[in-house]
């Protein structure tokens, strides 16, 4: 290992790759990104999401199969497996009869529990934890800074490590590649630390789950060179090749101009931006900027200088992405107009999303209520950011997708609120809180109104169309059906990995009589050994007292 | 919804693999036959069972009930199932894993009483076992292998059914509830009435709240499972720990009993469990660990392989653990109680009604099966 970079395999080869590479991009690096697994049907799929959602990454690592590659960072020696490659043989049986635990407990409880470590779940830890509350921070993802604080090539943005560094020194405690993966009686959380599980009791609860992007159906979009457009961006900042290659942003929202500036700094020919939006409501949505939100006319006039020389298109839709075959890599995409025009773009990849769906999953785990409406629905919460059930509270994008400026307000607010509770005493909100926060949730509903997609079929999906990628179902299976239920029991869309993920938020909404996505008390796959994890210890504070100095992480070293 | 035709000659309340493997019998035998489903097609316990086709010999009689049962189905076209996951290339099989030399004794006993319905069944010893299922841990004694036990998706057979029914003009109604049956016909709850010469309730669980003036003894007995990634290979037969007859054929409180099956999808399926008295339908975390626990004794790996999900379902028990079937005093017929078996005797179980409705000699002996056997024995009724 040089100091600059590392050594793995990936299908016994060997392969050097820079620090802070994940498993995906050095697969990308090294030939591999066309084909990272196999389809149910025999298909080469890359990678799509981006942040751990599709499992189109999966790959084996070190003998584990079903590894997300999009969300480990690469280690010294790392053993890689693409399916695409020759067969693997399967891991021997470990032969354990005791499978892998957490040592349980913590040397203290903490106060509160903050699920997330995006802009809203790093502000309102710090602003409970200033409050004096001990503050216990989870993320899912080996580094934190959620989404939009992504790290490039193993560092964090400026704004992230610093709060990240305000964090340490007011004590509070931060579990990186800790996913909650179930609620147990009582509001504890079922924790997966990847080899490891442990049960935490979490009475009081900052959720700060963020949003995933909505990803929709089209002819070709299982093709590897088709990711998402915050997917791509993710990617790439995880070391994503894209140097010189030839990329088509498409879809709807503003997400779009982030990711297309992102990927035009790591080097990447953006070939055009093509909105689904038509181009009155994109003036219109700039005018309401202008008159109301100043302050985002400025990102996106900063955003619109690094992008002078793209070419934005309105009102073309995604009509197919084409290519070898059922699963040769991208050569072009097909658009639509509303006219009935279409033109064809030859590309390598295509980053293409249409907005953001709040994550609810571990909400509804808990009891809490959503809000109303049709569509994936955001965590309903009151003007002090509570949720419906005492003792939880909710910030970010999980309440309604509003960006990063109302993230970090909210979250904020949530902390103190949850600190208030805690300690007793009444909740102070500015009036210049109050005043920020109305402006922000004023700006998601305009984001709302002005990026709403039209209907779903028929126009995005054929028969052949995959709907559930996971267990490789097509449209035609579930349409016509009388019972779109009964079609998603009986051709098992839904039921493979992402549970649904993917193909409920692109059915949910757009097609009529699409049942809402059912809860589901286990929030991600894991390991089944840790349903052997039931208990946690609450240690004594005279244990505490006598190990001094930072309490112990819990998991194993 | 257009308002029902004229009567018909066979009215099947329930959607589940009985109520549709009824349908298509009746249907074949030349009945009019219309069902009625409250949801949707294998909404209940069909929906949320693990599909295995195994013929259980500890009781004759249902034994014989199982055996029927797959020769019937056995003697289905092969192109029905098209899309339906079954039959595959070859079955499954069933591996009854023993411990102790007083299980390989109970084994033994076992293929006798196999051997004679003519379901084969073969004695593997410890290397011929490892050989045949590397997975499994290397202390067993050996197995009962029972090759033509099979895994199957229960939505998917009774989809295949209906279907089939349907084709031989069959109505099949879902999202119907009914209220109320009787001997010649029964109530929608939308107040429709449908009259019908003869009325089925085959509604699992569900068949004692549709007829509460007959003590039918049907409880249900709640069963966890847990659907595991895909990992093709891992497992090549269906794995069941010998203890499980006990746990089946009990009625404990509560009972773990290992049972691990590949779907054809390379997905895994793992259970068992068994409880009385608790009707929510979330997963208990105590209960599944211990389901688990035992996993891991018979296949060490399984610990470190992805659970994707695990849910619970409702098995219909009835105290003997033999279904009811056939016709109740008000005039009403019933074939419900299944327990864990309602996919292995479905068919056998719909040729034995078919045969008594329409007057013919049954199949097989039907007095295991009357409904009203627990009538005698008013204690029984009410455990």
């Amino acid at each position: 290992m040089t100091a600059r970079g590392l050594r793995i395999w990936i299908n016994d080869q060997p392969c050097h790759v820079p620090a802070g590479t994940t498993v995906a991009a050095a697969c990308a690096l090294h030939g591999h990104g066309h084909g990272l697994r196999r389809s149910v049907q025999g298909q080469a799929r890359s990678a799509l999401c981006g942040m751990g959602v599709c499992g189109e990454c999966r790959v084996h690592i070190d003998g584990q199969a079903h590894q997300l590659s999009c969300q480990r960072l690469c280690q010294e020696g790392m053993q890689v497996h693409t399916q695409a490659a020759a067969q693997v043989p399967p891991p021997a049986p470990s032969h354990r009869t005791h499978p892998p635990m957490a040592q349980q407990g913590l040397p203290w409880p903490p106060q509160l529990v903050v699920v997330g470590a995006g802009p809203a779940g790093l502000a309102a830890a710090e602003a409970a934890a200033q409050q004096g509350v001990s503050v216990l921070l989870l993320d899912a993802a080996e580094r934190s800074g959620g989404q939009v604080w992504r790290a490039q090539q193993g560092q964090l943005p400026p704004e992230a490590a610093a709060r990240l560094a305000r964090l340490q020194a007011l004590g509070v405690t931060l579990w990186t590649r800790t996913r909650v993966v179930g609620v147990l009686p009582g509001r504890r959380l079922r924790l997966d630390h990847g080899d490891a599980a442990s049960v935490l009791s979490a009475p009081s609860l900052v959720l700060a789950t963020g949003a995933r992007e909505l990803l929709l159906p089209f002819p070709g979009w299982t093709r590897p060179g088709v990711h998402g457009a915050g997917g791509l961006q993710a990617l790439v900042k995880g070391g994503w090749p894209v140097r010189a290659q030839a990329v088509l942003v498409a879809g709807a929202g503003p997400l779009l101009l982030a990711s297309a500036a992102s990927l035009g700094q790591a080097g990447a020919r953006v070939l055009e931006i093509a909105h689904e939006t038509e181009a009155a409501d994109l003036r219109r949505f700039a005018g309401q900027l202008l008159r109301h939100h100043p302050d985002v006319l400025r990102q996106a006039a900063a955003l619109a200088r690094q992008l002078w020389r793209v070419p934005q298109r309105t009102g073309w839709r995604v009509l197919q992405a084409l290519g070898d075959g059922d699963d040769g890599p991208l050569r072009a995409v097909t658009l639509l107009h509303r006219s009935g025009r279409t033109r064809t773009v030859p590309c390598q990849a295509l980053a293409a999303g249409w907005g953001l769906v709040p994550q609810t999953d571990l909400a509804q785990a808990l009891g809490c209520a959503l809000s109303h409406g049709p569509g994936p629905q955001p965590i309903r919460v009151n003007d002090q950011q509570a949720s419906s059930v005492p003792g939880v509270w909710a910030a970010g994008e999980c309440t309604g997708v509003a960006g990063m400026a109302c993230a970090l307000l909210t979250g904020t607010l949530a902390g103190l609120a949850a600190a208030s509770a805690l300690q007793g005493t009444p909740l102070a909100i500015t009036p210049e809180q109050q005043h920020a926060l109305a402006r922000q949730r004023r700006y998601a509903d305009l984001v709302a109104r002005s990026f709403a997609l039209g209907p779903a079929t028929p126009a995005r999906w054929d028969d052949q169309t995959l709907i559930c990628r996971c267990e490789d179902v097509p449209w035609g299976r579930l349409k016509n059906q009388a019972d779109l239920h009964s079609a998603k029991l009986a051709s098992r869309c839904g039921m493979g990995h992402c549970q649904g993920r993917l193909c409920w938020s692109a059915l949910d909404g757009l097609v009529p009589a699409a049942p809402a996505r059912p809860a589901r008390p286990l929030l991600g796959a894991m390991p089944l050994s840790h349903c052997l994890a039931l208990h946690d210890d609450p240690v004594s504070s005279a244990d505490s007292a006598d190990s001094g100095g930072a309490p112990a992480d819990p998991r194993p070293q | 919804m257009r308002a029902p035709g004229p009567s018909a000659e066979l009215a099947i309340v329930g959607g589940g693999v009985v109520g549709c493997a009824l349908a298509y019998t009746a249907a074949q035998r030349g009945l009019r036959v219309v069902l009625f489903e409250a949801a949707g097609l294998a909404s209940g316990a069909t929906g949320a069972g693990m599909g295995h086709l195994v013929v259980l010999d500890e009781d004759p009689a249902e034994c014989a009930l199982a055996r029927a049962s797959m020769r019937c189905m056995q003697a289905w076209p092969g192109d029905w199932w098209h899309g339906h996951h079954w039959p595959r290339s070859a079955p499954t099989g069933t591996l009854w894993l023993v411990e102790t030399e007083r299980q390989q004794a109970a084994a033994l006993a076992k293929q006798g009483r196999l051997q004679a319905c003519d379901w084969p069944a073969h004695w593997l010893h410890a290397a011929a076992l490892r050989a045949q299922e590397p997975a499994l841990a290397h202390d067993l004694l050996g197995a009962l292998w029972v090759p033509q036990d099979d895994v199957i998706y229960g939505p998917g057979m009774a989809q295949a059914l209906a279907h089939q029914a349907q084709q031989l003009g069959a109505v099949v109604r879902v999202h119907s509830p009914v209220q109320a049956v009787h001997a010649q016909g029964l109530v929608l709850t939308d107040g429709t009435q449908v009259a019908a010469q003869q009325v089925v309730v085959a509604a699992g669980v569900h068949t004692p709240h549709l007829i509460p003036d007959s003590p039918l003894p049907i409880r249900p007995r709640k069963g966890l499972l847990a659907i595991i990634e895909r990992y093709p290979g891992w497992l090549r037969h269906a794995v069941v720990e010998l203890g499980y007859i006990d746990s089946a054929m009990g009625d404990a409180p509560e009972s773990v009993a290992f049972n691990l099956q590949p779907r054809e999808t390379g997905q895994l399926l793992l259970g068992s469990t068994r409880q009385f008295g608790d009707t929510d339908p979330a997963v208990g975390p105590e209960l599944l660990a211990r389901m688990v626990r035992r996993a891991l004794r018979f296949v060490p790996g399984i610990g470190d392989l992805q659970l994707l999900r695990s849910w619970a379902g409702f098995r219909p028990a009835t105290p003997d653990g033999r279904p009811l079937i056939g016709r109740l005093p008000n005039g009403v017929w019933v074939a419900a109680g299944h327990e864990g078996l309602g996919l292995t005797t479905a068919a056998g179980t719909a040729a034995l009604c078919c045969d008594l409705l329409l007057g013919r000699v049954p199949l097989l002996d039907p007095a295991p099966f009357d409904p009203m056997r627990f009538a005698q024995d008013p204690l029984q009724v009410s455990a």
